[in-house]
């Protein structure tokens, strides 16, 4: 995965509550292995004739999504990132996220931001006012965003989410230094609780 | 006064601590006692282990399911045709796993087929790479539900690093009345808790109503749970749900099993256990219950009328509205004689035979109304077999629905049905997000019976209005 350390451009506002994934990324748009991401992306709702904010020019290839409460709830489905990555999001700052869609996106280097409840509001209004016209920062090494203006938000994140990301690194090769205990933990079991390490036979 | 107990542990911690193999800081890294992948994430997720030379661990311990594209109906072409199937099929037997292909004795959901084969013990572990893995709960097992990159480290590693996360309980006591299942309990917990209060939480169900109710009930509660936003649901596994497991095991584990069941006693949560809350639901007073928004969380009673900005429980205006506009409803009206264009019975929800049973209690003797197209889909070939010996088939068939092939079929829209936008439908399912079945398409949440009664009336109807005839 690619390493995020950091990354400028525009804010795009997407102020919504429980944006799910089936809007995120719709099945019908998902009919072959590898389908156009970019164009599953809100499919149904960039169809709609509202002008939607991914599709101003100005928000072409944006980098920063702001979403509201509960971002990404629903199916687990993954291409949900993929479809957002294909249109160059690599930091999302929600007031919260659905858990499942959290992990998917720390997975693919795509850094999932809350800040403090009591700077939120005032976070969502600058980007609102910004509208695109002028780049943020969001900086991992620093854990800080760089508003248009000057304003700075701090914010927190695991330390372990934050050194994958910084070196773009995946879990399996830190789980396999744990190997050794893994195969102690099967021992153990098939010792106490056998039928957790087996499985009953399949019917003739 | 009584102490609370010292140590005292809850369920989840029971299990939870069972399958700790590390710690680091704030998150563990849990041991998986058994994997699932699906057809919509197979191809990829196995694709890519093949591609970074990663082995899996433990391909005994691994299932693979083809549920979300199989067709419904042989006529029916699944999402992208036979692409995923082809290629989950060609992607299991390359890495050596199990298979549960469109046309086995086990095909059928994930969250059906893994319980009712005993694949998925009490006091286990699973990880499947879908939302609704928490189903397993219902029989005591610890789901959670993840994305395709960490299902490949649950196949490379056999084990899941996750935050422990905070603990909920909810009690659900009192005997439901007549024409009430699960289903009705699980909505109505949904429109009082909402989604947010239990985001990321593990939930224990207890109480006497879960006590009393079939196995496939619970999995029904335990499923719909991931509506509230839960990471993982449980329930203790009673004396009820051994003798369900018992009853499914091939033979020759049934003298383990006797063993096993003095272990699998000990997991519910010990007196004094803590909880970060602890709700209480009288579920003696809950009414068939069917949404009318496009969350979970907007479940009425079927009797009831579509709310007005003041009393839609929380949602805030710009919300409500753009769901009343969606679904093409008044503030104000009755829910009840509204005009539905299909019914759908089935998915990880509502596809197990006592659903079925419930439906076909309302549907014998009666017809589908004109209009109205109707289809029910098992959730697996087991039930399908179970249900035709028990000639639930026959009355379906009567009635005028459509028996289709195990499978996701119309929840997640990868079953080949194609609904027109504007279509409402009354539906046994999970979720009615905007276009979740469909773009355009309207659908209200509601119980099998709810759902059949729709059928025969071709309008939301309530089902405690449609006598069984004999």
């Amino acid at each position: 995965m690619d390493k995020f350390q950091i990354v400028r451009g525009p804010a795009a506002p997407l102020l919504v509550d429980d944006v799910d994934t089936d809007q995120i990324a719709p099945v019908q748009y998902m009919r072959a292995l590898e389908p156009d991401y970019r164009v599953a992306l809100f499919a149904r709702w960039r169809a709609a004739p509202q002008d939607f904010v991914l599709d101003k020019p100005r928000f072409s290839g944006a980098p920063i999504l702001v979403a509201g409460r509960n971002f990404g709830c629903g199916s687990a489905r993954e291409v949900a990132v993929w479809a957002l990555m294909a249109h160059g999001v690599r930091c999302i700052v929600a007031r919260s996220f659905s858990d499942v869609f959290r992990e998917s996106a720390l997975k693919n280097g795509v850094l999932p931001v809350q800040l403090d409840a009591a700077d939120q509001g005032s976070f969502e209004a600058i980007a609102t006012d910004v509208d695109g016209a002028a780049p943020f920062e969001v900086d991992l090494v620093k854990q800080i965003i760089q508003c248009p203006g000057g304003r700075v938000y701090a914010f927190s994140i695991a330390p372990h989410e934050r050194a994958a990301l910084l070196q773009g690194l995946d879990d399996v090769a830190l789980t396999m230094a744990y190997a050794a205990r893994i195969a102690a933990w099967e021992e153990g079991a098939l010792q106490e609780q056998p039928w957790l390490q087996r499985v009953p036979p399949r019917k003739g | 006064m009584s102490l609370p107990a010292i140590h005292a542990a809850t369920l989840f911690d029971k299990i939870w601590s069972r399958h700790v193999v590390a710690q680091e800081s704030e998150r563990f890294l849990l041991y998986v006692d058994r994997a699932v992948v699906d057809d919509v994430r197979a191809p990829h997720v196995l694709a890519s282990l093949a591609k970074r030379g990663l082995p899996i661990r433990r391909p005994d311990l691994v299932f693979v399911v083809q549920d979300h594209t199989t067709p419904s109906f042989p006529t029916h072409r699944g999402l992208g045709g036979s692409d995923f199937l082809d290629a989950t099929r060609a992607a299991a037997h390359a890495a050596g796993l199990t298979l549960f292909d469109v046309g086995d004795a086990e095909q059928g959901i994930s969250h059906v087929t893994m319980p009712e084969l005993g694949v998925v013990p009490p006091g286990s572990t699973y990880v499947c790479v879908d939302s609704h893995a928490p189903t397993v709960g219902g029989l005591g097992a610890l789901g959670f539900g993840c994305g395709s990159s960490e299902l490949e480290h649950v196949l490379a590693t056999q084990t899941i690093w996750l935050k422990k996360p905070r603990q909920h309980r909810i009690r659900l006591d009192g005997a439901l009345a007549e024409g009430v299942s699960a289903k009705d309990v699980i909505l109505h917990v949904l429109r009082i808790v909402g989604r947010e209060a239990m985001r990321g939480a593990a939930v224990e169900f207890c109480g006497d109503m879960i006590a009393r109710e079939p196995i496939e009930g619970r999995l029904t509660i335990s499923n719909m749970a991931v509506e509230l936003g839960a990471r993982t649901s449980l329930m203790a596994p009673d004396a009820a749900a051994m003798d369900w497991l018992a009853a499914r095991h091939p033979q020759e584990r049934s003298a383990e099993l006797a063993g096993v069941r003095k272990v699998w006693s000990a997991l519910r949560s010990d007196a004094g256990a803590a909880f970060e809350t602890d709700l209480h639901f009288d579920c003696a007073s809950v009414e068939p219950q069917i949404t009318w928004g496009t969350s979970p969380s907007t479940a009425i009673p079927v009797t009831s009328k579509v709310p007005s900005a003041g009393d839609a429980h929380g949602l805030a205006a710009d919300k409500w509205r753009r769901a009343i506009d969606y679904m093409d409803l008044t503030p104000g009206e009755p829910l009840l004689g509204k005009k539905v264009d299909r019914v759908f019975i089935g998915s990880c929800t509502n596809s197990r035979l006592p659903d079925l049973e419930s439906a076909a209690r309302v549907l014998r003797g009666r017809r589908v109304a004109q209009g109205v197209t109707a289809v029910v889909v098992p959730g697996s070939r087991t039930v399908a077999r179970q249900a035709e010996r028990a000639g639930l088939r026959e009355i379906f068939v009567a009635a005028g629905f459509q028996w289709g092939e195990p499978g996701c079929s119309m929840c997640a829209g990868g079953g080949g049905e194609r609904l027109q936008p504007g279509e409402r439908v009354v539906s046994t399912t999970n979720r009615n997000f905007e276009g979740r079945q469909g773009a355009g398409v309207r659908t209200h949440l509601a119980s099998p019976a709810t759902a059949a009664a729709a059928a025969v009336c071709g309008v939301i109807a309530d089902p405690r209005r449609l006598a069984p005839n004999s």
